[in-house]
């Protein structure tokens, strides 16, 4: 049997900037991942789906609008409504540090704000996704 | 009945995801459910869509989805992208052009890497068209990796194949007509609004003259430009009616074979491959002929022999 991780990169919102989005795609691409990549303005109901159709291991979404309080935690609510359980949520970009405690709460198993190195997340990834 | 066969034929999409994981992972649980999905298959329309990167294949993908939707068929899509052959990973992006399917409960997409398979397929692909048929879907649309001149493999699984180019290739047609040329049964000039087209569709329908001069029928050239849903109707019309071709001729029936044997094939390739490759006895000792042929203590057909030998008695 061979394993792959699958992770969904998102970009939720009004958000264009999508720079540091494709950067830890390509990084998790080149840690032997597959990078699904949606683009840009996604909704919570089009990440869950898309996470499901995909099945993918990790769901990361990227945020640099401030929104990332209702957006990230509607893509939880979502899939706890959905009863999926086997999905860890990652958010990236600009997070304040007093909101970290509170997006973990929610379901963000992990958050990475700027200046975060890549190998960090994808440590993070091997962790805690269930092989 | 098997749990997640049971929920496939139901169309339940998150047993179809998963089970398309397990083919994927040659995870055992896969073969079980396999098993049982075979018999309520058969029924959906295979279309390969293959050409030339940066064709504009996604977003006719797209395009033709949103056609089959009005006339209420439910559509399944195979988004094949290249795996780095060395980290292992894969960036799969035709999502992307294909945003607004997503919400659609009658479209499911799957995006997935080769994983080491040349030829422009990825080896679990006959799988996921099993899998998909038999949750119900009509069409499944399956997108290859950009070709360029071997990567005609998707013949072996479509009943219909669409070949995508785009204006201004000039002499390129000359360079991959070998092979890709050859399989289309629909040649599609996709960006048709830019310079060139015509010289494009008449080197094209040029060689379709030399191709089909004795045959009965002869491959259509249609112009596209899919991004603003020109000439879509013409290709699903092309599609219908190849698919009428197909039945009438018989030919259906000699693809539907070939598929079954490139299958069959595929995981007798795959089983003896683990066999060899994972069982830890073979692999020690593949090892150690590698290190012996290094040596020059053996030669490599003579180590072949001795590894087949151990499999064949």
């Amino acid at each position: 049997m061979n394993k792959k991780i699958r992770v969904l990169i998102a970009k939720p919102g009004l958000d264009g900037h999508d720079r540091g989005a494709k950067i830890v795609a390509r990084a998790l691409r080149n840690a032997g991942m597959e990078v699904i990549y949606t683009g840009l303005h996604q909704t919570a109901e089009m990440i869950v789906e898309t996470a499901i159709q995909e099945d993918v291991d990790v769901i990361g979404l990227s945020l640099l609008s401030g929104a990332h309080m209702t957006l990230f935690t509607d893509v939880t609510k979502l899939l706890k409504e959905k009863n999926i359980e086997d999905i860890i949520v990652l958010g990236g970009g600009i997070i304040p540090e007093q909101d970290i405690p509170k997006l973990k709460k929610e379901g963000i198993t992990g958050v990475f704000g700027p200046g975060t190195h890549t190998e960090e997340i994808i440590e993070f990834i091997h962790k805690n996704v269930k092989s | 009945m098997n749990e997640i066969a049971a929920n496939v034929l139901k169309g339940e999409p998150r047993s179809i995801a998963r089970l398309i994981s397990y083919a994927e992972n040659g995870d055992v649980k896969a073969s079980k459910a396999m098993k049982e999905i075979h018999f309520s298959t058969g029924k959906a329309h295979v279309v390969g869509i293959t050409g030339v990167m940066g064709g504009g294949k996604s977003t006719l993908i797209c395009e033709i989805t949103r056609e089959f939707r009005k006339k209420g068929k439910k559509v399944g899509i195979i988004a094949i992208d290249p795996t780095s052959p060395f980290s292992g990973g894969a960036l799969l992006g035709d999502r992307v052009r294909m945003m607004e399917l997503t919400m659609d409960k009658g479209v499911f997409i799957r995006s997935m890497g080769t994983r080491g398979m040349l030829g422009g397929l990825t080896s679990a692909v006959y799988d996921v068209v099993e899998i998909l048929d038999a949750s119900g879907k009509d069409i499944i649309l399956i997108e290859t990796v950009g070709v360029g001149q071997a990567e005609v493999d998707v013949i072996k699984i479509a009943d219909t194949t669409l070949v995508v180019l785009v204006p201004g290739l000039g002499d390129s047609i000359q360079a991959i007509k070998a092979g890709v040329m050859e399989i289309a049964d629909i040649f599609i000039i996709n960006k048709a609004d830019k310079s060139g087209v015509d010289q494009t569709v008449a080197e094209v329908e040029s060689l379709v003259d030399l191709e089909c001069s004795n045959k009965e029928r002869r491959t259509p050239v249609i112009k596209t430009i899919a991004k603003e849903n020109n000439g879509i109707t013409e290709v699903i019309n092309r599609i219908e009616e190849h698919k009428k071709y197909l039945k009438i001729s018989k030919e259906f029936d000699i693809k539907r074979k070939k598929r079954y044997e490139a299958e069959l094939v595929e995981i007798i390739r795959k089983r003896l491959m683990n066999f060899i490759f994972d069982e830890s006895k073979f692999k020690d000792g593949i090892e150690l002929l590698i290190d012996q042929i290094y040596n020059k203590e053996i030669d490599p057909y003579s180590a072949a022999d001795k590894i087949l030998g151990k499999i064949l008695k």
